[in-house]
């Protein structure tokens, strides 16, 4: 009413006027302004007002049903992977909001940045056990980077606007926004959406030390053995060139971890492998060989450092990273460089030697001689009778040339596709890394494909995992999703059968899981398919899926009792890792 | 080795910071000695003050977590020779029993306690000070029947401390000096995280 008397001009009045909407409306409106295209989610009656609202906006904003809440979030999460924006999610109150919880773990773990909007029961009710009320803020804190409880449709844009700058600002995360159904009904004056670029407690971005950058580069400089492991901070920061020309001008042999990969291409001379516990032979042994160790934007997670205490304890440790708390917490660090990797990669750059190190180059190509002998050659060119899961994914690069997104489950087929798979580009391997989410690559690859709708996109999926989140086969089907759906089928549980047979004296407990005629179950959903057991057929096939218009099933049938190697065994140091 | 620690925290008022707080220490199942909230010399912004028994490395872990809060302006965390501090206890008693057997005058001087309320039923005293100290009233009032204690969580004051005032406006520009964004970690060679 205010607005009313003191604007005198008409048309502003006029302008005032139409721009009463509600707190649904505000909501989408919000998410154009923020440039966002496509949402995945599952209505419900919590969050009917704004599915409401969302059935005038469907030009403007693509909605994708999904089957789950579940296969709602890691679509999302699919999308800001091979995207580089922020993915979005619809769920409603209560089972809704709660079949999310994964999802945000798994992001928050993982970094990605997603916003999260929840319908909740009627602020008067909230505490009284209203139908489908649960405390959804307090569910999620511990897996949110920041999570915050709409009651009045007012605080709309300002809070959405904050959600997005959180998310993607930094290192990036997951943001859910719980939204009481009356604040959606809300109508209010919409004064336009300001996006948010400073909050004043969050500094997304520590300050870039100089002192640190030369005190970095000098120990570079004076090193013979130096060793560089990336991580996803390279791609979240679109670091990728800046990074290359560090490696390229240091000449420093580069390993990844498992959200690292892509962001230098396989076939880069510099690039040495994977690391961690199905790593590579070479990164893991000279870990505990190197003199300076350059960790750029990873974070020592106990799956690539093996035993802490025996963890590179002859190197000083240069740590890049954005996160203040990530320095010295698992690792201690002899040169913290904080800051975002795009504008401290070029700094330590410039301070560097041209150099290379042909001797200690050559001690990662003797072990990775030593690797292919033992173990590789096996995987890729077997003489069994049975299929390795190597010589799939080998196949797969061979007709991909590198190209594809490789979207892959949790299991011993993840650690193979890591380990074989081949990539020209950034942003191409979307896996669930930290929190290790079977389930995760069927609804991923559906976002992966929106998020880069030119790519060819390929799920590598167990015959556990698939099983786990199956019912997204109708997302593919309705929304028709051109994905590739590559299943290896060992016919179980195959990673934690082979830790029984390792550890466990091969006592097979509950691995022994049953699979449905997958080619049968694609069928009922329109979806065309093949199974394959046997070489003669398996390029043919693996061509056919990638040639096929739209979305393709293909099961190939592999060895049942095939294991993955090396293998640092846990609680092991990681020169101790096994070969077989 | 693990001693006594004191958090400071300076916060947005946010709704559910408390627990976003609390979690951080739970999660690494470390226990909470003493935990209060309040207004800071600052309008509008709240202080957090937490105390726990633990070593200097995993409280400066703890702080660098709770300072990564999006709400969260700042974190501190003192021993106990670098802060200034008070605890507030109450006692009720039984007032005839201790007209009868103890004298009042001579309690109340001798522990600096005061008495909040007297009744014809109950009287309650209120000491302030350390823990060691309020505890040593209640060792003397259990034989005459104390019926009810309690004590408050501690406050803080670091002695070292300029306030907020300068940092908040650090804090209000978009491009902060170096002290709002520290390095505290170079030099500093501590044990490898063990929580
Ligand atoms: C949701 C979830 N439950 C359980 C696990 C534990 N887990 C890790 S790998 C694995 C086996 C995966 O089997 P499958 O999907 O067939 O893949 P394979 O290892 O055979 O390639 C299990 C059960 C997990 N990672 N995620």
């Amino acid at each position: 009413m205010e607005t009313l008397e003191i604007t005198k001009d008409k048309t502003a009045l006029a302008a005032k006027v139409t721009t009463s909407i509600t707190g649904s409306q505000a909501v989408l409106e919000c998410f154009i302004a923020e440039g966002v295209e496509t949402i995945f989610g599952y209505p419900g009656g919590a969050i009917m007002p704004i599915y409401d609202a969302l059935y005038d906006y469907q030009e403007k904003l693509k909605h994708i049903l999904v089957r789950h809440e579940q296969g709602g979030i890691h679509a999302a999460q699919g999308y800001a992977r091979t995207s580089g924006r922020v993915g979005v999610v619809f769920a409603t109150s209560g089972p809704g909001a709660t079949n999310l919880v994964t999802g945000l773990a798994d992001a928050m773990i993982d970094s990605t940045p997603l916003v999260a909007i929840t319908g909740q029961v009627f602020a008067h009710l909230l505490g009284t056990d209203a139908f489908q009320e649960t405390d959804v803020i307090n569910i999620t804190t511990p897996v949110t980077k920041w999570n915050y409880q709409v009651t009045d449709a007012t605080e709309i844009p300002a809070v959405l606007a904050k959600a997005f700058y959180i998310a993607k600002s930094g290192r990036p995360g997951p943001v859910l926004i719980d939204i009481t159904k009356n604040a959606q009904i809300q109508k209010f004056d919409y004064e336009g959406y300001i996006t948010c670029s400073h909050i004043r407690s969050y500094r997304p971005k520590p300050i870039v030390r100089k002192d640190y950058i030369e005190r970095a580069a000098k120990l570079i400089n004076e090193a013979q053995k130096t060793f560089v492991l990336f991580g996803q901070g390279v791609i979240l920061g679109k670091a990728e060139k800046e990074f290359k020309q560090f490696v390229e001008k240091s000449g420093i042999p580069s390993a990844w971890t498992i959200l690292g990969l892509s962001a230098l291409p396989t076939d880069h001379p510099l690039n040495v492998g994977m690391l961690g516990m199905h790593g590579n032979y070479g990164p893991n042994v000279l870990t505990n060989e190197c003199d300076v160790l350059i960790a750029v934007g990873m974070r020592f997670d106990d799956r690539v450092t093996g035993r802490l205490d025996k963890y590179a304890r002859q190197a000083k440790i240069i740590h890049l990273d954005i996160d203040p708390s990530e320095i010295d917490k698992n690792v201690k660090t002899a040169v913290p460089v904080w800051g975002d990797c795009k504008e401290t990669l070029p700094l330590l750059t410039s301070l560097l030697e041209q150099k290379c190190y042909p001797q200690w180059l050559q001690r990662f190509k003797d072990f990775q001689k030593e690797e292919e002998d033992v173990c590789i050659n096996n995987e890729l060119h077997p003489s069994t009778e049975e299929l390795t899961m190597g010589e799939v994914i080998h196949l797969l690069n061979e007709l991909t040339k590198g190209e594809a997104v490789i979207v892959t489950d949790v299991g011993q087929h993840q650690m193979v596709a890591c380990r074989y798979a081949k990539f020209n580009q950034s942003r191409s391997n979307v896996t669930s890394g930290g929190l290790g989410t079977m389930g995760f690559a069927l609804p991923a690859a559906i976002g992966a494909k929106f998020g880069a709708p030119e790519r060819t996109v390929v799920a590598v999926i167990g015959d556990g995992g698939v099983q786990m989140t199956i019912q997204e086969l109708g997302t593919i089907m309705q929304s028709e999703v051109d994905v590739k759906i590559l299943i290896l089928n060992n016919h179980f549980l195959g990673m934690v059968r082979q830790w029984q047979q390792l550890f466990n004296d091969k006592r097979y407990s509950f691995v022994d899981i049953a699979s449905p005629d997958y080619v049968m179950v694609a069928k009922a959903y329109g979806i065309s398919g093949n199974s394959v057991g046997n070489r003669e057929q398996l390029k043919d096939a693996i061509a056919a899926m990638l040639h096929h218009k739209g979305s393709y099933l293909l099961e190939v049938h592999v060895g049942k009792e095939n294991n993955v190697f090396p293998m640092v065994p846990q609680g092991c140091s990681v020169s101790e890792i096994r070969l077989k | 080795m693990k001693q006594e620690f004191t958090i400071t925290v300076y916060t947005e008022n946010q709704i559910g910071l408390l627990n976003r707080i609390a979690i951080i220490f739970s999660r690494r199942k470390i226990n909470i000695d003493s935990l209060n909230t309040s207004p800071s010399e600052i309008e509008g912004i709240h202080r957090f003050t937490i105390v726990i028994n633990e070593t200097e490395d995993v409280v400066k872990k703890l702080a660098r977590q709770i300072e990564k809060q999006v709400d969260v302006l700042k974190a501190f965390y003192n021993t106990d020779d670098e802060i200034v501090w008070q605890e507030l206890a109450l006692y009720k008693v039984s007032t005839d029993e201790i007209a009868e057997k103890v004298k009042v005058e001579r309690l109340l001087r001798e522990y600096g306690a005061r008495a909040v309320v007297i009744r014809k039923d109950y009287t309650v005293f209120e000491t302030s000070g350390h823990h060691e100290e309020t505890d040593k009233l209640v060792k003397v009032l259990e034989p005459y029947g104390l019926i009810e204690f309690v004590r408050s969580a501690r406050v803080a004051i670091i002695k070292a401390s300029n306030g907020f005032h300068e940092r908040l406006r650090e804090f209000e520009q978009t491009d902060p000096g170096e002290d709002v964004i520290e390095n505290e970690y170079l030099g500093k060679q501590g044990e490898v995280f063990t929580m």
